[in-house]
């Protein structure tokens, strides 16, 4: 049994995630082997998902202050409720 | 040498004080955590006073919770469910601003189910460059072309780290719909990438 590139796709995220039963994974590993263009595309799947991870929160590893007014505000509307 | 810090003992100092009422603990507190929160926020929402708001909205919330807070997470990490809440009930008060369909941003196949453009491998070495910010740029603008019911999946799971049943949760879906619409914005996302990103575009 083989696949094609369109369901290669479609099962990308089931195997990252080891959610293939061990015949579907077999098929899939098969793709792999004989198609360098979806090995391309499983690679760049990986870093969509590692560059959304590693640059949406490296703006917090760096704590930025709290705005004064956003502190204010918030302890003004604390003392108000 | 001294001892580090426990951060939980921290936290439990800083729960009972704020428990009693103490005006200082609630400025600890908001000083405290109130920089990172924003962050988050901002990831979510970019306009800077709704961001702004979603943080005000998630201290209240938090302030108002304390009672039932039983310290089995960690403050840090109790705040940051409560502002992404915040942020998602935010954004459901603005838009609906027309968008892009996911399935446009979706690749496209041959008739024998081969891509319609093949997959080029792209730059290795993308976190290292230089132009850092420039990139940082980038995937900011594209995750915020997602539509935003697949933006809002993949930021509460590939950059917040919610599981899925606390995503399908927050968004009112399916954990199966989560997982699609998870893959579908991952592939949207690398479509977008694609054209900046691939070895030949340097």
């Amino acid at each position: 049994m083989t696949m094609s590139c369109r369901e290669f796709v479609e099962f990308l995220m089931a195997y990252l995630d080891d959610e293939l039963e061990s015949r579907e994974r077999q098929v899939f590993e098969g793709h792999i082997e004989d198609c360098p263009q979806c090995v391309n595309y499983l690679d760049s799947y990986r870093e969509t998902v590692r560059l959304g991870r590693e640059i949406c929160t490296e703006d917090e590893s760096v704590p930025s202050d709290v705005p004064e007014p956003l502190v204010n505000a918030i302890l003004s509307a604390r003392r108000e409720s | 040498m001294a001892a580090e810090p426990d951060p939980r003992a921290e936290d439990r100092a800083l729960l009972v004080r704020l428990r009693t009422g103490e005006e200082a603990a609630f400025e600890e507190l908001v000083r405290s955590h109130g920089g990172r929160l924003l962050a988050v926020a901002r990831r979510f929402l970019p306009v800077e006073e709704d961001a702004r708001d979603a943080v005000q909205d998630a201290f209240l919330s938090a302030f108002r919770a304390l009672d039932g807070f039983q310290g089995e997470a960690r403050l840090s990490t109790w705040l940051h469910r409560i502002v992404v809440n915040a942020s998602l009930m935010k954004l459901r008060t603005r838009r609906r601003k027309p968008e892009q369909s996911i399935e446009d941003l979706l690749p496209s196949y041959q008739e024998d189910g081969h891509l319609e453009r093949p997959a080029s491998p792209w730059r290795s070495d993308v976190l290292h460059e230089a132009e850092r910010s420039e990139l940082r740029q980038l995937i900011h603008e594209k995750i915020h072309e997602l539509p935003e019911g697949y933006r809002d999946v993949l930021l509460l799971r590939d950059v917040e780290d919610l599981d899925t049943d606390e995503t399908a949760k927050l968004m009112g879906l399916s954990a199966g719909a989560v997982k699609t619409r998870l893959h579908r914005a991952r592939l949207a996302l690398r479509e977008l990438l694609e054209p900046h990103l691939r070895e030949e575009a340097r």
